[in-house]
């Protein structure tokens, strides 16, 4: 029989078999290694902005306008030297990469979660998209010099003007392509069954319920996964080297804004960054400038992050 | 508060003919008119398992007709039978004959969608759209292609569900903020809202304090007038207590390989299902010996 608790020697037991609190030594060591694996992340990080942003004073810090003026320079101590070029090419590959990889991407995960029959060759193609995001960049350029560059099909170089900004943001559209097929589909996964399910239930068609209920849930979600697919084009410099962005002298400096230099010559800050810190082994004077090119570019990413997380963050409070 | 009369309908609700002029006390006999839905050999499969087999009722008009029995006998499977909601399942299929109104729902030339929009639903948990309450209720409304007189049918909507009252100053405000009860209510609203002939109700009070089911119970029996109403409940003192007619189903093990396949046990007056059943099964479970 269970002794009651009234029983006074049983309350005597209970309080030595409960009152053990001790100094959990194992727990706290735990909780010290994932601390100090957090602190190594921050450091890392921490070191590279700090010497990044102390480098690029020579050039952010005393000639921060004529540098973003400026353009592609054999030596490191030219005046005109500059990014400009870098971030046209960067912009309009960011704009192209927009405009074309999001609506396919976001479309083709539309039918395929929510139109597209569940059978093998479905499943199929979703394993296949999921393997083509892994698939190194390097691959996608040689895809784009072949589609755009070399005229192989279609004579579709005389489209992009060859080794162009408009080839490179194609090639890069189709690099993110994939993930942004995965990242949407994600998105439209997380909408509640019951939601589906209210909107068919008052008498809505598959297309009012997808255009009422899915897509302006899954929006945020969207969002997330296409910000990091912009992300990441913009930082991609081995496709665009096959596809021959320039990384020697380029012409004239194009307006901001100017459309019709898309198919002309081209380079990108990524592309930049790397040739000026090829050169700063012949010319020290590169290493500043290859520096205010990473602020520059972290800059330009760190403002398509926050424009990003605006929006979503009006997305979800639309949804309640 | 009866605003039933004046209330605008964004859709005819098939007429029924030769009102029955009963006399007070004299339950109307039922005539053919009278059948909202008629089953006949009705079974569900999900892929080659036979989730439900064999049913056959009839629903009358403007009653609440009951499904009650243990988990897993496959009432909630039979109440989507009734507005197509299985079609939306993979691999489900419907056998059978369900004829609302005199026509078989599942003939190939009928539209699930306008289905749906004269055989609403309201689901076991609260789903209001995450929009205002207004723009909830006139959901239904808009997808039909409704662009004028919305604020009427959402007034309309509301007051009928019990909702108006409480919700008239905020109706732009997000539905998502509402009570659980209030959230019912709203879902209420919006399968009127678009002037539906029958209403299934799938377990609407088991997310539900006692309170708000209350609420809902009293609603039923006001709008009762207007629609049938199917309810699918687990509480046995709630069908009791709202609905005219019961269908008891049970889970049939098989003997083979231990499936359970819903059955119909039988389905007859509320009154009499739980003061005298005809089938052993149904007493034992409306006395509590099992289920």
């Amino acid at each position: 029989m269970i002794s009651r608790l009234s029983d006074d020697r049983s309350r005597a037991a209970i309080a030595a078999s409960i009152e053990r609190r001790r100094v959990d030594t194992r727990g706290l060591l735990f909780k010290t290694i994932l601390q100090s694996c957090l602190l190594i992340t921050l450091a890392l990080l921490a070191v590279l902005l700090v010497t990044v942003v102390m480098d690029s004073t020579d050039q952010l810090g005393t000639r921060l306008w004529d540098f973003l003026q400026g353009t592609l320079r054999s030596r490191s101590e030219d005046d005109r030297l500059g990014i400009h070029q870098g971030m046209y090419g960067s912009l309009w590959i960011a704009i192209i990469v927009a405009v074309l990889a999001f609506p396919i991407g976001i479309g083709a995960a539309v039918y395929l979660e929510e139109y597209a029959p569940r059978n093998r060759f479905t499943s199929f193609i979703e394993v296949n998209i999921r393997n083509l995001a892994g698939v190194p960049s390097v691959v996608y350029g040689l895809l784009g010099l072949a589609l755009l560059l070399n005229g192989q099909i279609f004579g579709l170089d005389r489209l992009t003007g060859g080794s162009s900004a408009l080839s490179g943001g194609i090639t890069l559209a189709i690099l993110v392509l994939p993930i942004v097929v995965i990242t949407s589909g994600e998105a439209f996964r997380a909408v509640p069954i019951e939601l589906r399910e209210g909107a068919y239930g008052v008498g809505a068609t598959r297309w009012e319920m997808i255009r009422t209920q899915v897509l302006p849930y899954a929006a945020p979600g969207i969002l997330t996964g296409t910000l990091l697919s912009m992300a990441r084009a913009v930082g991609e410099a081995a496709p665009l080297i096959l596809v021959g962005a320039i990384s020697g002298r380029l012409g004239d400096n194009p307006g901001l804004f100017d459309i019709s230099a898309l198919t002309d010559q081209f380079t990108a800050l990524p592309i930049v960054i790397t040739s000026w810190t090829v050169q700063s082994g012949r010319d020290v004077g590169f290493t500043a400038a290859a520096a205010a090119a990473i602020v520059v570019l972290l800059v330009f990413v760190l403002m398509m992050n926050s424009a990003a997380i605006l929006l979503r963050n009006r997305f979800e409070k639309k949804r309640g | 508060m009866s605003m039933t009369e004046e209330a605008p309908r964004v859709f005819e609700r098939p007429v029924t003919a030769g009102e029955p002029s009963a006399a007070p006390g004299i339950p109307p006999l039922a005539t053919e008119r009278d059948i909202v839905f008629s089953s006949e050999e009705v079974n569900v499969y999900y892929g080659s398992f036979r989730a439900v087999r064999d049913v056959s009722f009839d629903v009358r008009r403007n009653e609440i007709m009951a499904l009650i029995g243990p988990s897993g006998c496959g009432k909630s499977t039979v109440l989507r039978c009734y507005n197509r909601m299985n079609d939306l399942i993979k691999d489900a299929r419907v056998t059978g004959t369900i004829t609302y109104r005199g026509t078989n729902l599942y003939d190939e030339r009928v539209d699930p969608v306008e289905v749906r929009r004269r055989i609403g639903m309201v689901f076991q948990k609260p789903n209001p759209f995450p929009k205002s309450i207004y723009d909830n209720v006139a959901y239904g409304p808009r997808v039909a292609g409704q662009k004028k007189g919305l604020d009427d049918i959402v007034e309309n909507s509301l007051r009928k569900a019990a909702l108006w009252e409480e919700v008239n100053d905020r109706l732009t405000d997000s539905a998502l903020g509402l009570s659980g009860g209030q959230q019912q209510r709203l879902c209420i609203a919006r399968a009127i809202a678009v002037g539906p002939d029958v209403l299934l109700m799938d377990e609407p009070c088991s997310a539900l304090d006692p309170i708000a089911t209350a609420r809902i119970e009293d609603l039923m029996q006001e709008i009762k007038q207007d629609y049938t109403i199917m309810i699918v409940t687990h509480n046995m003192q709630q069908a009791a207590r709202v609905s005219d007619t019961t269908a008891f189903f049970t889970a049939d093990i098989g003997s083979e390989n231990d499936t359970r396949t819903g059955i119909l046990v039988e389905v007859d007056a509320t009154q009499k299902i739980f003061s005298n059943p005809s089938d052993e099964r149904t007493e034992n479970y409306v006395t509590g010996r099992f289920g």
